[in-house]
């Protein structure tokens, strides 16, 4: 069986918005990366030191994996088919065959780790990576992975690999693809819906750990890092924040250009300028992040000293946190 | 941050397959995405997490060079796995994963349950077992 559906694929900074962008185009919706992360409410901040991966604690610059998906899928009325098969690749993959004779794109979920045209420095065991299968030939699978440039290609062999990685959000072969046609969408209440919530998820949450409070909170405790870790543990957590904000996929500054890219666009289509003013707020932000990372940049590369810019480190977070409170007030109060 | 500003510090961390597109504004003010190969604060940290990993496995590859652990223990730690994650493409319990890691009972292990260990780590059960393969990892 050879199939090449006409699928167009486009790279995105984030898996998750990109395969979104990607699908939907399939069926004739153009939404922009910006525009299905704005809708979907992707901007966030937590900082988790309870929660560790390899003994550093999480921090992380967005919701959980499937989030924005579900999110999306409400906002726009887009209903998706979601099945997963759990102790079953044969069944998985011959569903899979089925959708592609039926010239469907599916989307799905693998595991990073044994993805073969990624590049070595990034192969983690991290299972959320949405990908979608749009041809088979020469019994290869045509990948459009948004990480990528191009199509990618895998094997049976190795997609059912990647399919049933285990281990923490294991995908146990779990595929989703558009039901029906989108129609009746409200794209100017959905832009609402999506900035109200992010604006409450990063004022309102009673948590020290989320939004706005979290970057404070994470300040308090980057000060305290070389005290209480010595210099090359402090060095490696807080090296660790820098990585989810500019390794993971963010377009640049933990997804704070993305958002400005977003209210460029939601600005024109609610024919809102203060969205547009706001949206070079929101790039200003975005360079004291870059910032941030520059200095933590260089107590990276000086991890074996005694380094004294964690103090300015810290200070730098604070001085975020209070533009950040400024703008997602202004933001709720743009579009009342 | 400028489109034209987009940082390009190349430290080989795409192995040039990709590059990542950055969020920026262009000359007219708006938003656009620039490719970008790296940026340097960007790559130190990704290496500091690297060095990290590599570090780990050499400590381990001397115990097991050493006779304190088994090649399991070894290729786990290769391939950043821990008990936990191990046990989970095994199907087995994760104390007797732990248990597989000691030399002692590394060596009591049925052809079956070898194969499944070198399956997973990409390898012959023969290339498991092979302590000079581990010797000349580094």
């Amino acid at each position: 069986m050879d199939i090449k559906l006409d699928f167009e694929h486009k790279q995105s900074a984030h898996c998750e918005n990109g395969v979104v962008s990607n699908l939907l185009r399939f069926y004739g919706i153009e939404l922009s990366e910006p525009m299905i992360f704005g809708i979907g409410s992707g901007l966030f901040f937590s900082h988790m030191p309870f929660l560790k991966i390899d003994g550093i604690p999480v921090t992380s610059f967005r919701p959980l994996p499937g989030v924005i998906f579900s999110r999306i899928s409400k906002r726009l009325n887009i209903k998706f088919i979601r099945r997963k098969y759990r102790r079953n690749p044969q069944k998985a993959m011959l569903a899979l065959d089925r959708n592609l004779e039926k010239g469907i794109p599916t989307g799905m979920l693998v595991g990073v780790y044994h993805l073969s045209y990624f590049p070595d420095p990034y192969h983690f065991h991290f299972n959320a990576h949405n990908i979608v299968v749009n041809g088979k030939e020469n019994g290869k699978y045509r990948i459009s992975d948004p990480i990528m440039e191009d199509f990618a290609e895998l094997t049976s062999k190795e997609l059912t690999r990647v399919r049933y990685a285990k281990g923490t959000f294991a995908p146990k072969g779990h595929m989703y693809w558009v039901k029906e046609n989108p129609r009746n969408i409200n794209l100017e209440e959905a832009i609402k819906k999506g900035i109200r919530q992010t604006g409450k998820n990063m004022l309102t949450i009673p948590i020290n750990m989320f939004g706005v409070k979290g970057i404070r909170f994470m300040a308090k405790k980057v000060r305290a890092y070389p005290e209480k870790l010595g210099p090359k543990k402090a060095a490696l957590f807080t090296g660790q924040i820098v990585r989810a904000q500019e390794e993971i996929g963010t377009g640049g500054a933990g997804f704070r250009f993305m958002y400005a890219a977003f209210l460029q666009e939601a600005a024109q289509v609610l024919n809102n300028p203060k969205l547009f003013d706001l949206s070079k707020d929101m790039t200003a932000i975005g360079d004291m992040w870059r910032e941030y990372a520059i200095i933590t940049g260089r107590i990276v590369k000086n991890r074996n000293k005694a380094d004294e810019s964690y103090d300015l480190a810290a200070n730098q977070l604070l001085k975020i946190a209070d533009k950040e409170e400024d703008f997602y007030k202004s933001l709720l109060a743009s579009i009342k | 941050m400028k489109a034209k500003e987009v940082p390009q510090d190349d430290a080989d961390m795409m192995r040039g397959i990709f590059r990542e597109p950055v969020y920026s504004v262009d000359e007219k003010g708006k938003y656009t995405t620039v490719r970008s190969v790296g940026w340097d604060p960007k790559n130190a940290v990704m290496q500091q997490a690297w060095d990290n990993i590599n570090e780990k496995i050499e400590a381990v590859r001397q115990k097991v060079l050493a006779g304190k652990l088994s090649p399991i223990a070894f290729y786990m730690e290769k391939q950043i796995m821990d008990t936990g994650l191990l046990a989970k493409y095994m199907g087995l319990w994760r104390w007797k994963v732990k248990r597989h890691l000691k030399p002692k009972y590394f060596n009591q292990l049925s052809d079956d349950i070898l194969q499944r260990y070198a399956e997973i780590f990409d390898l012959t059960a023969e290339e498991l077992k092979n302590i000079d393969k581990i010797k000349s990892e580094e």
